[in-house]
């Protein structure tokens, strides 16, 4: 498999605490790599330096590379706008915004130039089909995405990230405000769209990651403590530390 | 069981309220059936479609009706642009939290001057330095001095509701922030904006002290071009001019009855304004 991201000697302040240390960390395409680890671990803040989303919070100071593609993202000559729609977001809370269903499917396209009426129907159309709710709302687009359940919204925010044709999705523990029902569907969802695209996963759910991913990372206090295919990080994990957090004795 | 001591105190301070509740009310109600009493019966038709005349004797309130609506449409074209604007730039932009938070101070002072200091400030700045002369236009941009602060921080605690997430949303998907702000942050505080400027139709109504310095007395009867470019006595400051200068106190209360009910309307539409986005947007 080919790799698609990789970090090195990642650092990351925010102010004058340091949450990530000397992160070293290669992601390989279409497949899904999970991050697990304590709660304040970086799991997250480490999710948001792949498509540069800690860039909105002010205090925030970054040191090291990332690449995609073989370019540093963090290079000035990036256009982040662009970087984040070919690496997407999935948040913790389902996001839609208050407006249509079809106009929520629409917002990504239509910011990135496409006007014509039939083409952003088609997209609309597959994105919630890719995203597997397009039965549930294909007689409702013009109603308000508010209106959904949560399961629901959440499966829509994947296909608002889907309609911008991402090649990463990057999804921040996106099943812990649902009920186990609708994580299902979206676990399914996932294991469904690692055929066409890679998937970053952050969960604080260790079963959801021996369910779901190939590769699984584990973060403690900033650093990367352990990193490697599922099934083994989970049977025989080399670290102590790993060993501990996933038999459950701290946590 | 309640001691004696303690009845009595309840009831006393039972009756107490009852009393300050009664009295306001009472002022209240007699203030308004006072206005209408006085003001309505002089209401005519005649009064409301004719300019006045020292002549024929006539008096007519056309020209000050047409007055103040020239004066709250001009100073609403400038007012809104720049007090949104400025409240987009300071809750969206500006990275000097510092500085924001003493414009936002001095914006809260500047709405609780008294109006009499912008409108002799208006009079110095507008009509002398600038050479507007005493014009509704010197009068109108007096007020968009005066209802800057309240359309700035109305939009800005406005924008401060709409959700960081949906923030994040849209950047996630490849926005600029100008198109984060645009289509989802704006249409996301419509209602803060469009209640701001409601209440601040309301001061422009009512406000009658910056205006005497700046806009002038006259009566004439003029378009809107014209009546910009000079003076004219909106319906506050008729109304001050009839009852002090000319003892006409009936055509006085017409135009206060004929106020109190704009207000109204206007205080009206704001609840409906408001309550009507509350049922469209739920977060």
């Amino acid at each position: 498999m080919n790799d698609i991201m990789t970090a090195k000697n990642l650092n990351l302040w925010y102010d004058k605490t340091q949450a990530l240390k000397n992160v070293n960390i290669t992601i390989p395409e279409k497949s899904i790599t999970a991050f697990i680890g304590p709660s304040g671990c970086g799991k997250s803040t480490f999710l948001k330096t792949l498509n540069r989303m800690n860039d909105l919070i002010p205090t925030v100071r970054i040191t090291g590379e990332i690449s995609y593609n073989g370019q540093n993202i963090y290079d000035s000559t990036v256009d982040v706008n662009e970087l984040r729609r070919e690496i997407g977001m999935v948040f913790q809370k389902p996001n839609p915004f208050p407006m249509s269903i079809y106009d929520n499917i629409a917002y990504g396209p239509r910011t990135h130039g496409i006007r014509s009426k039939v083409k952003l129907d088609e997209i609309v159309e597959q994105s919630l089909r890719d995203a597997a709710i397009w039965d549930e709302v294909k007689d409702r687009l013009k109603k308000n995405a508010l209106g959904m359940s949560g399961g629901q919204q959440q499966r829509l925010c994947i296909a608002r990230a889907l309609a911008v044709k991402p090649k990463i999705l990057l999804m921040d523990e996106p099943t812990s405000a649902l009920d186990p029902i609708s994580t299902l569907r979206i676990e399914e969802l996932a294991i469904e769209l690692k055929k066409s695209y890679t998937i970053v996963i952050v969960t604080h759910n260790m079963q959801q990651a021996v369910r779901i991913s190939d590769n699984t990372a584990f973060f403690l206090m900033g650093e990367l403590i352990e990193y490697g295919e599922t099934e083994k990080l989970f049977s025989q994990p080399e670290d102590k530390r790993t060993e501990d957090y996933i038999t459950g004795r701290f946590g | 069981m309640l001691s004696k001591k303690r009845k009595a105190y309840i009831g006393g301070m039972k009756a107490a309220m009852y009393i300050s509740t009664g009295i306001t009310a009472v002022f209240v109600i007699f203030l308004v059936a006072y206005v209408f009493i006085k003001g309505i019966p002089n209401i005519s038709w005649e009064l409301l479609s004719t300019k006045p005349s020292y002549i024929s004797g006539n008096i007519g309130i056309l020209p000050d009706i047409l007055n103040t609506i020239y004066i709250v449409l001009t100073t609403l074209i400038v007012v809104i642009p720049l007090g949104v604007g400025a409240a987009i730039y300071l809750t969206e932009y500006a990275k000097n939290k510092k500085i924001v938070g003493i414009i936002e101070y001095a914006a809260e002072t500047l709405s609780g001057i008294p109006s009499i200091i912008y409108g002799s400030v208006g009079m110095l700045f507008f009509c002398e330095f600038l050479g507007f002369r005493k014009s509704l236009l010197a009068g109108a941009m007096t007020l968009v001095i005066m209802n800057l602060p309240t359309v700035m921080r109305t939009t800005q605690e406005s924008l401060k509701t709409v959700p960081q997430s949906y923030r994040d949303g849209a950047f996630g998907l490849g926005a600029g922030k100008w198109r984060v702000i645009r289509k989802v942050v704006l249409p996301g505080c419509v209602d803060g904006v469009i209640t701001g400027c409601i209440l601040s139709v309301g001061r422009i109504l009512g406000e009658s002290a910056a205006l005497l310095f700046t806009a002038g007395f006259a009566h004439a009867l003029n378009g809107i071009i014209d009546g910009l470019s000079s003076p004219g006595a909106s319906l506050t400051v008729a109304l001050y001019v009839y009852a002090k200068e000319q003892g006409e106190f009936g055509i006085a209360f017409a135009i206060a009855a004929i106020l109190m009910i704009l207000t109204l309307l206007i205080n009206l539409s704001a609840a409906l304004v408001s309550r009507y986005f509350m049922k469209k947007r739920k977060f």
